[in-house]
């Protein structure tokens, strides 16, 4: 490793630190009026401020960063593992399966006693969107890997995950067109919101990231040794089944969380592995965690963006991560062309 | 687009599909969660609320009120058990406090209830859809159902926020502390039920129901002024240009059939069903109902043109704010029936007024 590479490494993490640090700071300052600071001055002596601040706003800005966070590692998992820089962490039917759910759930009440029992109506509606969204993440990569017989093959898996995708979107498309109250939630789960995190969300976000992280700094070799190809890798002595079964439990893991409490993202988990190995080519051990970092910082950015460019109005979070996103990766393809 | 129906004109307009088994169903799911037959003993004993704030003489007789009426349900006698508590549609009951003096509403029928029950200046914040009445424009405007701006919600320090059912806003609010009704309005049952429950939470318990008869009294004159040479044709009402209908069960069809009319929409098809476009047109509904602009180009749609009905100009295309009124399950249901009625009169035959 030369030693300007080791200093682009140590500059891009001190850079993601002290920018998620300064974020942080600056989003327990943007309120629904725009910039309200006052109220950050006012938390130890009005109890409505501390409300506001630390009931509010603080988990909002941290659980924005968490999820983008989920969402970065998963990106780079999936990234890595399929050796394809357009893959995504929702590639392997984690986003319609949790659509899926939370449109069934939403759907609930209409359908019940006409086509599903009354009993399983009541047990969806006490479901909860939440936890609805992440069990249909975690069936849908689950019947990717039963159509693809494993995780051996990336592009059994890829197609499983494409074929798994589209039947999941036509069945809650379906379950819109016998039940249109749900579209309306629906259109909303696939914009993304962080409006309604709070401080139980955020643990449940931490543990997820912790877990993902030390899980796939874990797997990191592996994920290097993948990079040289599967024969290469096995002569390395990469148990190949079990660590890319491994490497699909991370990704699920982390996407079913990310997308349960905040729905469908875009953007976030394809652009923050590319932003990293750009800035600071590395070992996929660093560009996991590092792509983790840039995802929280990316999402946080948007998250505050669209608490205050037309406040007292939101933009949705979702249409800010996809044009912040988009951009760069059009200036990226501009660069490249150029070059 | 059916999406943007959803969001922009009336997004109170919640069609339930699954027609009356889903209906009967989600009915027999409510009150089978908190043992309340939501209608029948409810409004009529809204004003006595005997469970906050027991003396000890008033639990006796609550006590023996409660034994007997089991007793009598035991029996058979009676089905309208001790149900002096109103719910909300989440089965949460609405306790009689301090009535709601900071309200938000988050359901444009909702907002519109709130002002019918005589509080509209309680309203301190909207849903961005809420419009009437006029009043409430120059509220602050805090987003959707589905994407309300918590943080603005909370520092108005509403006592009580107004929200539809299956909204994952309602657990966020009750976790910061504030007070939920969540209501549904998909038939005139429901517009009652809401009605009623709204007036418990005002305090105003005897505000209900002239509101509601009001709306019975609107839709019995709008209903004799349907002219006996309307009575009985078949409507085909448009909700949507995908094409979904608003079928019998839903409250625009039970105001059509409260005005003699039939439904063009076999009943078992659901309150809002999707259609085929061709058995539209093979339907031949004797009167075509729906928003002027989407009248206006129907009959160039494949195969339309051949609808009788709208070569014989047998249609009523409405403005959209009288269509707004039209799709929106509130206070103003009466006013709609006499736009129906108005649209019905102005087609039959005997009037010399043109089509």
């Amino acid at each position: 490793m030369t030693s300007p590479d080791r200093r682009r490494r140590a500059r891009l993490i001190v850079g993601l630190a002290l920018g998620s640090a300064a974020l942080l700071g600056v989003g327990l300052g943007a309120g629904s009026d725009g910039w309200s600071l006052d109220a950050l001055w006012r938390v130890g002596s009005s109890p409505d401020a501390a409300l506001i601040v630390g009931q509010i706003r603080a988990p909002r800005t941290l659980g924005a960063w968490l999820t983008g966070a989920l969402l970065g590692l998963a990106g780079a998992v999936a990234q890595g593992l399929f050796r394809n820089p357009l893959a995504d962490p929702y590639l392997l039917g984690s986003a319609s399966g949790a659509s899926l759910g939370v449109v069934l759930v939403l759907a609930a009440s209409a359908l019940s006693g006409h086509a599903i029992s009354l009993v399983t109506a009541h047990a969806l509606a006490h479901l909860g969107l939440v936890s609805a969204a992440f069990a249909g993440a975690l069936l849908g990569v689950m019947l990717t890997l039963l159509l693809a017989r494993g995780a051996q093959q990336s592009t059994r898996l890829l197609l499983a995950g494409v074929v798994v995708g589209v039947v999941l979107s036509a069945f809650s498309d379906l379950v819109t067109t016998v039940a249109p109250e749900a579209m309306r939630g629906k259109q909303a789960f696939l914009l993304g919101n962080t409006g309604f995190l709070g401080w139980g969300s955020c643990a449940a976000l931490a543990i997820g990231v912790v877990a993902a992280g030390a899980l796939s700094w874990r797997l990191a070799r592996a994920l290097d040794a993948l990079v040289l190809g599967s024969d290469t890798a096995v002569s390395l002595g990469v148990h190949l089944q079990h660590t890319r079964l491994a490497l699909v439990a991370v990704m699920a893991l982390a996407t079913g969380l990310a997308v349960s409490q905040t729905g469908l993202i875009a953007f976030v988990g394809l652009v923050a592995p590319h932003l990293v190995r750009r800035l600071a080519p590395a070992p996929a051990g660093y560009t996991v965690l590092a792509s983790g970092a840039a995802g929280g910082a990316l999402l946080l950015l948007a998250d505050v963006l669209a608490r205050t460019l037309i406040a007292p109005q939101e933009v949705p979070v979702g249409v800010l991560t996809a044009l912040l996103g988009g951009a760069y990766l059009i200036w990226l393809l501009h660069r490249r062309a150029a070059t | 687009m059916l999406a943007a129906s959803f969001d922009d004109p009336a997004p109170s307009w919640r069609p339930a599909a699954g027609g009356h088994v889903a209906v009967t169903a989600a009915r027999v799911l409510r009150v089978g969660r908190h043992r309340t037959p939501s209608l029948a003993a409810g409004p009529a004993r809204a004003g006595a609320l005997p469970w906050p704030s027991v003396r000890p003489r008033t639990l006796a007789r609550a006590i023996t009120r409660v034994l007997a009426s089991m007793l009598a349900l035991w029996a058979g006698a009676s089905l309208a058990a001790p149900a002096d508590t109103l719910h909300d549609d989440r089965g949460e009951p609405v306790v009689a406090g301090p009535p709601a003096r900071r309200i938000v509403s988050l359901l444009p029928s909702l907002t519109e209830s709130v002002c019918a029950l005589g509080a509209c200046d309680r309203l301190v914040g909207t849903d961005r859809y809420s419009n009437w009445p006029q009043s409430v424009r120059a509220l602050p405007k805090l987003g959707g159902l589905d994407d309300a701006q918590v943080e603005r919600i909370v520092a108005l320090h509403p006592d009580v926020v107004l929200v539809s059912t299956s909204a994952r806003l309602a657990e966020r609010l009750e976790a910061l502390g504030l007070k939920v009704l969540a209501l549904d309005s998909r038939s005139h049952a429901d517009v009652k039920h809401s009605l009623f429950v709204l007036a418990q939470a005002l305090g105003l318990p005897a505000a209900a129901q002239p509101v509601w008869d009001a709306i019975e009294r609107q839709t019995r004159a709008a209903a004799e002024r349907v002219p006996a040479t309307m009575r009985g044709r078949r409507v085909y009402f448009e909700v949507d240009t995908t094409p979904y209908a608003a079928g019998a069960q839903s409250f625009i069809g039970q105001t059509l059939t409260r005005l003699g009319m039939t439904n063009a929409i076999p009943a078992v098809l659901g309150a809002f069903p999707k259609l085929n476009p061709e058995y539209v047109v093979r339907l031949q509904p004797d009167i075509v109902m729906a928003g002027q602009l989407e009248l206006q180009t129907m009959a160039q749609r494949p195969g339309w043109g051949a609808l009788r009905a709208l070569r014989e100009r047998r249609s009523c295309g409405f403005a959209s704010d009288r269509y707004e009124l039209l799709v929106r399950p509130g206070p103003r249901m009466g006013e709609a029936a006499a736009v129906l009625a108005d649209c019905l009169a102005a087609l039959s035959p005997r009037t010399d007024g043109s089509p």
